[in-house]
């Protein structure tokens, strides 16, 4: 997958302004930045939801932005994602969820559905949950099962978005385990997205790191632990103050605690 | 002066906007429609939901409208020594106007306002747009069963309501005014035509379906993804149903009987 | 399963309940039976004046419903009005003289065309047109003789 000259503006703020992704192929590739730097903006041009103002996102050879709407379909098929909060269908049984996927775009068996189903259930730790509500689960285990039904289908790409925000350390830990190992076992072209530095560092083979609609450093986590960027070393501390100040950009303190009176 | 006018003007646009939304909205559900065939299971989900969880609240009203009108009817004929007409008064009120709108009414309030709020939330949750990442249409997957099984549980509804109000109105009529039970039959079937007043009821009725379900769910599909949108898309369902279909029922009433 | 087995169950019951409100409409509040005066067969007749008679207005003998006006039209020649009727091709027996007249229902009801059998042995067939004729009594030309009668006095 490639991103070139990527240019995105929600109204009069520019969220991308020129940037260039490589995402290989088979690979762990975390795209980390600080809150509110269109991390899932990306994934959304990337997935076909948004057109970008400028530049391109090709998909295994095809510019997404491009595609009319069945070969969006076609292409989106050979994609999962995971949403931030699994997203999944409230009416729905887990089971159901999961094979949901199969349910819209296969004429298979009941039987096959099944077996496939609990396979999927089974790979991420779930498959006695099977008969639980949505709303019966765990935040973690939601996202779990989200993980499941992305994979229904086999995709070629899974997209992940913030898959560690609000979890608990044991939850954290499986899911950390569970797309690394996911990625390996199925051959997986995964894309994450994260502010969490630890967990993502410790599983990606490659980060881009991205602030202000730039990509302000890429490699793979050794070399980024390397890096000499304060702005990186800041965030990857996470140090209160720094080249981000604390402060949001404000008038001068004194100047504003005076002119109250007048 | 100038503030009003752009104002005025912004409004307008907007509005313009919004309907020509709603109608290619409109257009792209009923591409969908074909698809829902081999899965009726879907749209019985919605029959269900939104014809069977109403049936309460339609026969309660109906029965209650049907007695109201007997009696408040039979005040009215006593005058003129025509109470035998009694069954005529509350059959033609509910089949050609009532029934149906009273019925669409109740529809907006009980089953709109769900359909809002579920897909409203729906969205609000990212399952519309989980659902586009697994490329499955949401318009064709969660939109157009629900409008189907509106449009098919409208008419069944105000059927049920206008046949429990004459029952109501028979109850009031014979029970207790005493009228003679075979002049209240006998008057009404010789006035209630079977094209003209029913047939025209139920189409009516349709049409009320099709605008009611339309309205709800596309406020749902367009609403704020958050709790005050969604909130406020379900209160902007139930006013614009209900204007719609009183609105919609002058123009049709006036088509269907204004030659007479 | 289970859940979307009651789901059908429910609807079917729904569907039916539906479909009974709609016969019981159909049967026992309209008048599906009654003769809808389709597939009569046609008698015309001249009237100087109808009054308040419609199309769909009811055909009587003997106070029984036998057809039902199917057209009004004009006759310019004469200024008279010919009203179309449709009779149940079971009455096929009118006699030849039979005579019309309009009245109305109670004091303010409707008006309808009441026939009153002759005596000819030829009946009336299709396209044929009834001579002897009666009349909407006009409730203010009636008062108004009234009142000049006792202005007379």
């Amino acid at each position: 997958m490639r991103i070139r000259g990527l240019r995105y503006a929600r109204g009069e703020q520019v969220i991308f302004d020129g940037i260039d992704m490589d995402i290989p192929r088979g690979r762990l590739t975390a795209i980390m930045g600080p809150s509110g730097t269109g991390k899932t903006t990306l994934l959304r041009l990337i997935g076909g939801q948004l057109r970008p103002d400028a530049g391109s996102v090709e998909v295994a050879g095809q510019n997404v932005a491009r595609l009319r709407s069945k070969a969006l379909y076609r292409l989106r098929q050979r994609m999962g994602m995971l949403f931030q909060n699994g997203a999944l269908l409230t009416d729905l049984s887990v089971f159901e969820n999961v094979a949901f996927p199969l349910r819209e775009h296969t004429r298979l068996p009941e039987r096959m559905i099944r077996d496939l189903v609990l396979m999927k259930l089974h790979a991420v730790g779930l498959r006695g949950a099977r008969d639980l509500m949505p709303a019966q689960l765990s935040g973690g285990m939601a996202r779990r099962v989200a993980l499941a039904r992305a994979i229904a289908l086999d995709p070629e790409m899974v997209l992940f978005d913030e898959p560690f925000t609000g979890q608990d350390p044991i939850s954290l830990g499986v899911l950390v385990s569970l797309l690394r190992r996911l990625t390996d076992a199925l051959g997986l072209t995964s894309v994450l997205v994260s502010h969490d530095v630890q967990e993502s560092l410790s599983i990606a083979d490659y980060v881009y790191v991205i602030s202000e609609g730039q990509v302000v450093e890429r490699g793979t986590p050794a070399s980024l632990r390397q890096s000499t960027s304060p702005w990186v070393q800041q965030f990857l501390q996470g140090q209160s103050d720094g080249p981000v100040p604390f402060h949001y950009p404000a008038p001068d303190y004194r100047a504003d605690l005076l002119a109250e009176g007048s | 002066m100038t503030g009003f006018l752009q104002r005025l003007g912004a409004t307008t646009l907007g509005v313009t906007e919004r309907i020509g939304r709603a109608h290619l909205f409109l257009l792209h559900v009923l591409a969908g429609f074909p698809g829902l065939l081999p899965r009726f299971g879907l749209v019985m989900k919605q029959i269900y939901a939104s014809g069977v969880l109403s049936l309460l609240i339609i026969a309660v009203s109906g029965l209650f409208v049907g007695m109201v009108l007997a009696l408040q009817g039979y005040n009215t004929l006593v005058d003129f020594g025509a109470t035998e007409s009694l069954g005529v008064v509350v059959s033609l009120s509910l089949v050609r106007e009532l029934g149906p709108v009273v019925a669409a009414l109740l529809f907006a309030g009980r089953a709109g306002s769900a359909l809002t709020a579920e897909i409203g939330l729906m969205k609000a949750t990212e399952q519309l747009s989980a659902m586009e990442m697994m490329a499955v249409n949401p318009l064709h997957r969660v939109v157009a069963p629900r409008l189907l099984g509106g449009i098919i549980a409208m008419p069944l509804l105000a059927a049920i309501f206008s046949a429990v109000g004459i029952l109501g109105g028979h109850f009031v009529a014979v029970g207790l005014l005493g009228v003679d039970e075979g002049a209240f039959w006998s008057q009404m079937q010789a006035k209630v035509d079977l094209y003209e007043d029913i047939a025209n009821g139920v189409i009516k009725s349709m049409v009320f379906g099709l605008v009611v379900t339309w309205i709800a769910v596309f406020e749902g599909y367009d609403a704020v993804p958050t709790s005050e949108g969604v909130s406020r898309a379900t209160t902007r369902t139930v006013v614009h149903a209900s204007l719609a279909v009183l609105g919609l029922d002058f123009v049709l009433t006036a088509l269907m009987f204004g030659d007479e | 399963m289970m859940q979307s087995r009651s789901v059908q169950i429910w609807v079917g019951l729904f569907v039916i309940a539906g479909m009974a409100a709609l016969l019981m409409l159909a049967m026992k509040v309209s008048n599906i039976r009654a003769f809808s005066g389709e597939e009569g067969y046609a008698i015309t007749a001249r009237f100087e004046n109808i009054g308040g008679l419609k199309v769909r207005s009811p055909v009587t003998m003997a106070g029984v419903v036998v057809g039902r006006v199917s057209k009004i039209g004009f006759d310019k020649e004469i200024y008279e009005a010919v009203v179309t009727m449709s009779i149940d091709p079971r009455y096929d027996n009118l006699p030849e003289d039979t005579s019309a007249s309009i009245f109305t229902a109670g004091l303010l009801g409707e008006q309808y065309i009441g026939l009153e059998a002759g005596g000819a042995e030829t009946y009336l067939r299709d396209g044929d047109r009834i001579q002897l004729t009666q009349s909407a009594v006009i409730l203010e030309q009636l008062i108004g003789q009234f009142l000049v009668s006792q202005a007379d006095k």
